[in-house]
């Protein structure tokens, strides 16, 4: 009896341990088939709002009559990455048009044999040219673009009233044009104001505007990785957190309390991708403060932006290619901007009146689309993003986050980066 | 004759033999024939993908390139030399122990206040399950409203108080404890349902007996509910270690990256894991953790069982 109960519980352990285990996949290959006229459903995998209402895709019925499109949303951007990853390694499950997001793009370019190649003649001239590289990886364009982010920056003008700074956003312009130098100095003059409220939100969010200037920040062009010893990375992450010292609101992006600190006017300032306006409204409805200077630190930057993909282990890749280059056709890129204010990749769109005439009333009347194409034609630089970008850049932004929480000083903290940076290879 | 003879008379109790045999066979293999599903299907579910992980994390193996060079050793001893697992290992315990201990005492206590002859007793039991039935994201959402470090409603309960607010995000074993209470707000009440199974499946008599010879509550509690209690007691302090140990979406979920925190204040074994799987897509390493996970949970379990048996047994002999 005694015994039989603890081999019993021996194998109730050791069963249930198993489960730890239960982690591993296994691959295997997809095969396209023949397109045809017979009725289909083709899944388009987004996530947070691509602008992809359902009044655009019934009109792709309407075009296509016998395909239906159903639009998979994940909630954020990490999860539609999980999501992607696991499928592809378990080789089915995933959406017959897939959206990766710029900054992970780098790690999905590695498995360029997993997706279909999306060129073609129509689609050859749409994009910057840096938007188009984005996309090519192992000789085939796997990445047709959807949005960009080009920054500017958003600021609470009743915050900059009360600390006797200009509201009107052509003259927020004119102060804060110049390097980052400008950015901090201003925001010295705000703080000392002592309006309660911070200048910027956070050094992490602000490190990412920086990073998004340099050409090979944290890789070479052949991907060695020399963000440990590249001294723009340390003289970056030492002068953010200088600033952050007294003009951050010290509050983690995307964290609850930074929702809620925007909301309860807890800094002035924020970088300001074209996304961001969807952001901002939707976290702060009540506020009818804010406005956007069309300006940026340093002249420009662009911060995010996403792609569609067709992965090869979809039953109707024809089909789903056809739909790609569609959606991301100009004249469907500025309707998915009027819906969720994506700023659009594609050149043509930028001498379309709907986008250059369009204005935001959350926003004050800000004539976004003037100022959005301003800030895409002011981003000079085209970082290089490789594949370790994505792992490089929670390394950096967690040593920003120690700083700013205080459990770390400057120095001690730069050291864990390192490490952290080391053990990655 | 006699050799004809001889031979029917061996005939027949050779035919005899046979079908004794098939019976004995019956009754010596069929229950091994019906216990064979349950093994059979730990077999596919359970031991395959165990000696796979192990098969794994003896190669290079990409997230979605596969298998690559067999290296050995190499991914185990990577891990051992990473700060990180150290980290995640004692993260781990610690997490553990901070939701294991008062969630099991606080169950008891749960289960034996139910046992009692309370009104409407299926309403208070269904009552205490109903955390279990909340999806952890939920909870999770829950949670990170009250544990904000500005704006979460603990913090601001504190400071009306006078007293400053808790780092919650940055201070390790505050993080631990935020995260150790998420699992004990969904475990108690499970965990106090099958305890109070098992306290109900205590004959009566013994505590009419021990009223008689004048034993106080607190006494029969002690020397014969926890007694008898014992098996039970065994399978929910194993349960729980080995989902203490395993524990991945609290954590996960505590803030908005769900990578263990910027110090790797909250990173347990399984968020480890699960970055270096599917962060880095390096599975021969995430494969190498795996394994040392199950080593630790066996060994956990197997000192946790020992303990708990004598625990139960000396109570039982006190009586």
């Amino acid at each position: 009896m005694k015994l039989s109960r603890r081999t019993t519980a021996v194998a109730a352990i050791a069963g249930a341990a198993a489960f730890a285990l239960i982690a591993t996949g296994c691959s295997a290959g997809g095969t396209p088939a023949a397109d045809s006229s017979k009725p289909i459903t083709l899944t388009l995998a987004t996530f947070n709002n691509f602008g992809y209402d359902d009044a655009l895709l019934a009109e792709y019925h309407k075009l296509h009559p016998n395909i239906t499109v159903v639009q998979n949303k994940a909630a954020t951007s990490d999860a539609a990455q999980t999501n992607l990853f696991t499928k592809l390694a378990a080789g089915s499950g995933l959406g017959d048009v897939e959206a990766v997001d710029g900054d992970w793009m780098p790690k999905v370019r590695k498995y360029a044999n997993k997706f279909v190649d999306l060129a073609s003649s129509d689609n050859k001239d749409r994009y910057s040219s840096w938007k188009t590289a984005g996309g090519v990886a192992g000789g085939k364009q796997i990445g047709l673009g959807t949005d960009i982010g080009p920054e500017a920056i958003c600021y609470r003008s009743d915050l900059f009233a009360k600390a006797g700074l200009p509201t009107d956003p052509a003259a927020v312009s004119k102060l804060l044009t110049g390097g980052w130098d400008t950015y901090y100095s201003v925001g010295k003059t705000f703080a000392d104001a002592k309006t309660g409220a911070a200048w910027f939100d956070s050094a992490g969010a602000t490190f990412q505007g920086l990073a998004n200037q340099y050409k090979n920040f944290y890789e070479k062009n052949d991907g060695t990785v020399i963000a440990a010893t590249n001294p723009d990375v340390k003289t970056a992450f030492e002068s953010v957190l200088k600033a952050s010292s007294t003009e951050s609101s010290h509050l983690t992006q995307w964290s609850a309390d930074w929702t809620a600190g925007m909301a309860n006017g807890a800094y002035a300032t924020m970088l300001c991708p074209a996304w961001m306006l969807g952001v901002i409204q939707g976290d702060t409805p009540k506020l009818t403060d804010w406005k956007i200077a069309n300006v940026f630190p340093n002249g420009g930057g662009n911060w995010g932006g996403s792609y569609l993909l067709v992965p090869t282990q979809g039953k109707h890749t024809a089909e789903a290619k056809a739909l790609a280059d569609w959606i991301t056709a100009p004249a469907q890129q500025i309707k998915a901007f009027k819906v969720a204010g994506t700023f659009p990749s594609q050149v043509a769109a930028y001498t379309d009146p709907t986008l250059t005439g369009a204005t935001n009333t959350f926003f004050n009347d800000a004539e976004i689309g003037k100022i959005y194409i301003d800030r895409a034609n002011a981003v000079k630089v085209t970082p290089f993003k490789g594949a370790q970008y994505g792992s490089i850049m929670t390394a950096v932004q967690n040593g920003l986050t120690r700083v700013e929480t205080g459990t770390q000083s400057i120095d001690d903290s730069w050291n864990q980066v390192v490490t952290d940076i080391k053990a990655l290879g | 004759m006699t050799t004809s003879t001889l031979r029917a008379a061996q005939r027949t109790p050779r035919r005899i033999a046979f079908s004794q045999k098939l019976g004995r066979w019956d009754i010596r293999f069929s229950p091994y024939l019906y216990i064979s599903p349950f093994f059979l299907l730990f077999s596919v579910v359970g031991l395959f993908p165990l000696l796979y992980t192990g098969w794994v994390s003896l190669h290079a193996w990409d997230l979605i390139g596969g298998q690559g060079d067999f290296v050995g050793g190499d991914n185990f001893l990577w891990v051992l030399q990473q700060q990180k697992f150290w980290i995640a290992l004692r993260n781990t315990f610690s997490i553990f122990l901070l939701s294991s201990v008062p969630q099991i005492v606080v169950a008891l206590v749960i289960a034996a206040v139910l046992d009692t002859n309370l009104r409407g007793k299926t309403f208070w039991r269904m009552g205490v399950l109903l955390p279990y039935v909340v999806m952890p994201v939920a909870v999770s959402l829950i949670f990170s409203n009250l544990y904000g470090d500005k704006y979460g409603l603990v913090n601001t309960l504190l400071s009306h108080l006078g007293i400053p607010g808790i780092q919650w995000h940055s201070n390790p074993l505050a993080s631990q404890f935020a995260i150790a209470s998420m699992v004990n707000f969904r475990w108690t009440g499970y965990n106090a349902l099958i305890l109070l199974a098992g306290m109900q499946a205590i004959p009566r008599d013994y505590y009419e007996a021990a009223t008689i010879d004048g034993a106080g509550a607190l006494r029969r509690f002690f020397s014969i509910t926890i007694p008898q209690l014992r098996p039970t007691l065994i399978f929910v302090i194993i349960t729980a270690t080995i989902g203490g140990l395993q524990i991945f979406d609290e954590p996960r979920l505590f803030d908005q990256y769900g990578t263990g925190g910027a110090n790797s204040q909250w990173l347990t074994l399984t968020i480890y894991l699960y970055n270096l799987g599917w962060g880095q897509l390096n599975f021969g390493r995430a494969a190498a953790v795996a394994w040392l996970l199950f080593l630790v949970i066996v060994l956990i379990g197997l000192i946790n069982l020992a303990i708990t048996r004598r625990i139960a047994s000396n109570e039982g002999r006190n009586s």
